[in-house]
């Protein structure tokens, strides 16, 4: 059966963020930990590069602004022109509740819809979820998880260094096995 | 040093010292625990009062607002009345959610959940009080800007009415895209701990795969922050867009510049009044006294009164400044509201609004759970009120004595505010029972020794 790769357990926060560094130090790329909540400066251990979130969201934001003045400046002044009470048919003046509105919303949008391009969610299944103390990372646990296609990955190196960083339980998960 | 030392002399967010465990099992444990007979009847009552608002709303349909006691020159009565108490109720959960998450004000992890559900379900009230008042409630889709409305018109964006359509779209909309992105890791959790395969599966469904990765944390928390920067500015603009359906107007007591801030003031009292009336109910319900605790209680009692001042001084300030002007239609107005026909809402709303929050004044009695389930009544009651005061005076006695008029709903009007309270307590229950009612994960992130203690993480920390 196929190796996904290994795990190691950890139950103290600052356990996992000093194996962080060392597996991030030993030149590994395909990785991963995970954790019950978000622990500060592990991403910074782990060299995880800034998230280009804000980006996305910024030019959602200006997609909505723009959506805004082109939608009313067009349907009141060019497509169907209608006077009411000696009112402009477009002015910036009346437009800002909108403008504002449909920024923020096609922003929001554009976050939640970027966040899930980035993390790549859904995606209902992780490959270490065969195994059983995974799952402890949804709860009291930190894990850390080196997959078997990295570049670097041979399984008693990875064996050593998970257990040399002080990780308990270190184990090999395989494919669609059920581990205990 | 000083600093370290004062934030260990601070109450604790969470008693009793739980581990992770401890809090994964607690919280993640109401949905496997079996509905207990408090439960089931508060369900079937909401549940009941749902449905007779809801037939309410569709007796309206089929036979027109000719039902309701409106009237010409009151052409706005309970309809618009309950749009903004409850559009207003929803504020205080983005405010806690965003504004305090923004400030880092830790004590908001634990309620943030609830009032922003709260918010939601508010929101969805607000919609259908305004949805059920536009007479022929199935041309909806003439209020979004769509090609081949009638006679190819669009809808007319110089009106305060549009703008509100997009403000509390936006609103539900961004509310809701932040609830649930708070939601996922919690969902995770529940797929984990649940024993019934079907529960497993739902959860599974809505947590997205989620794995806990750090690698996704890390966008997530961005994603977090900006949503929270978004709906931060709508807090501030959501109620004063409502207060535009007035002020843009040129009623005599509508037409004033004080309306937005006066607004987003009264939509936070009411709304934090609503959170503290709700919170005292579910602490006691699931037992979750060890998490929402007298400080959280406390913490919001203070924003009360806080918000209560402002709103009192709204009222003394509208009431000045219509007597300075020299506008005898705006004097008049204020004056009339106070003495008039309806002096009886107007005084209600005082005592109510200014009077009953000072009793906030004294740690004792923010801290007594009974005080401050009355007062949170009294404020519900009293913001209301507010609202009715507003649009029934300056409607009933304008510019002209020949066509004053006065208004009382029918009992359609009372049955559909009924059953907007049972929309929203039938969701507020199904959401304590099915959804992870405190957000797990970000109670875990601020528990003591969560956080690693580096050298480098030191400075961030305090």
């Amino acid at each position: 059966m196929k190796a996904v790769g290994v795990l190691g357990n950890f139950t103290d926060v600052n356990a996992i963020v000093s194996a962080a560094s060392k597996v991030n130090e030993a030149g590994y790329t395909s990785w991963d930990c995970f954790t019950p909540y978000p622990v500060h400066g592990l991403d910074k251990a782990m060299g995880v590069k800034r998230t280009i979130l804000p980006y996305i969201s910024f030019v959602g934001g200006c997609i909505g602004l723009m959506t805004a003045i082109g939608l009313q400046s067009w349907t009141g002044a060019v497509d169907y022109k209608l006077n009411i009470g000696g009112k402009p048919l477009f002015a910036l003046q009346f437009s800002i509740p909108i403008d504002f509105e449909l920024t923020v919303l096609v922003c929001a949008i554009s976050t939640v819809v970027g966040l899930f391009h980035l993390c790549k969610l859904p995606t209902w299944w992780n490959p270490f979820q065969s195994d059983k103390g995974f799952a402890k990372a949804m709860d009291d646990e930190f894990v850390i998880g080196i997959y078997a296609n990295d570049s670097r990955y041979h399984q008693e190196n990875v064996i050593a260094l998970l257990q040399s960083a002080g990780a308990t339980d270190v184990r090999v998960v395989h494919e669609g096995e059920e581990h205990n | 040093m000083q600093t370290t030392a004062i934030r260990h002399e601070r109450e604790p967010l969470i008693l009793g010292n739980p581990t992770l465990h401890d809090i994964t099992a607690k919280i993640a444990g109401i949905a496997e625990s079996k509905p207990n007979m408090k439960f089931l009847t508060a369900l079937g009552f909401s549940a009941t009062l749902m449905a007779w608002g809801i037939g309410c709303i569709l007796y309206t349909v089929f036979n027109g607002i000719g039902v309701w006691g409106l009237n010409n020159p009151i052409g706005w009565g309970w309809d618009i009345t309950n749009f903004v108490f409850w559009v207003g109720i929803g504020h205080a959960g983005t405010l806690i959610s965003a504004i305090l998450f923004l400030f880092r004000q830790k004590w908001r992890t634990a309620i943030n959940r609830s009032a922003e559900a709260m918010t939601i379900f508010a929101v969805l009230n607000a919609t259908t009080m305004v949805l059920s008042h536009t007479g022929r409630q199935w041309l909806f889709t003439w209020l979004i800007p769509t090609p081949g409305n009638q006679m190819n018109m669009w809808t007319n964006f110089r009106s305060p009415l549009e703008w509100d359509v997009f403000a509390v779209n936006t609103y539900l909309l961004v509310s809701l895209m932040f609830w649930f992105i708070g939601m996922v890791p919690d969902l995770a959790t529940m797929r984990e701990y649940v024993k019934s395969n079907i529960a497993k599966k739902v959860y599974t469904i809505f947590s997205l795969g989620w794995d806990g990765s750090m690698r996704k944390w890390h966008h997530y928390e961005m994603a977090y922050m900006i949503l929270a920067g978004l709906s931060t500015p709508l807090v501030l603009s959501v109620h004063s867009v409502v207060s535009f359906d007035f002020t843009v107007g040129i009623l005599p007591g509508w037409h004033t510049t004080i309306f937005p801030p006066y607004f987003v003031a009264g939509a936070i009292f009411s709304g934090f009044a609503m959170v503290v009336t709700l919170l005292v109910i579910a602490r006691e319900i699931l037992d979750l006294k060890e998490y929402i605790t007298l400080k959280h209680l406390d913490n919001m009692n203070k924003i009360i009164l806080a918000t209560g001042m402002m709103v009192g001084y709204a009222y003394a300030m509208e009431m000045f400044i219509a007597q300075y002007s020299g506008n005898k239609y705006e004097g008049f107005v204020f004056l009339n509201r106070a003495t008039g026909d309806y002096a009886w809402a107007y005084w209600t709303m005082v005592l109510c609004n200014v009077i009953s929050p000072q009793v906030f004044w004294f740690a004792k009695l923010r801290r007594s759970i009974p005080v401050m389930f009355v007062i949170s009544i009294f404020v519900n009651i009293g913001m209301w009120f507010e609202r009715f005061t507003i649009i029934s005076t300056s409607l009933h006695h304008d510019f002209l004595p020949s066509s004053w008029g006065y208004y009382s709903p029918t009992w359609v009007e009372v049955s559909i505010f009924a059953g907007t309270f049972g929309i929203f307590l039938t969701l507020f229950l199904l959401f304590a029972k099915f959804i992870p009612v405190i957000a797990i994960a970000e109670v875990k992130g601020v528990m003591p020794n969560a956080q690693p203690h580096h050298h480098h993480d030191e400075h961030e920390e305090h």
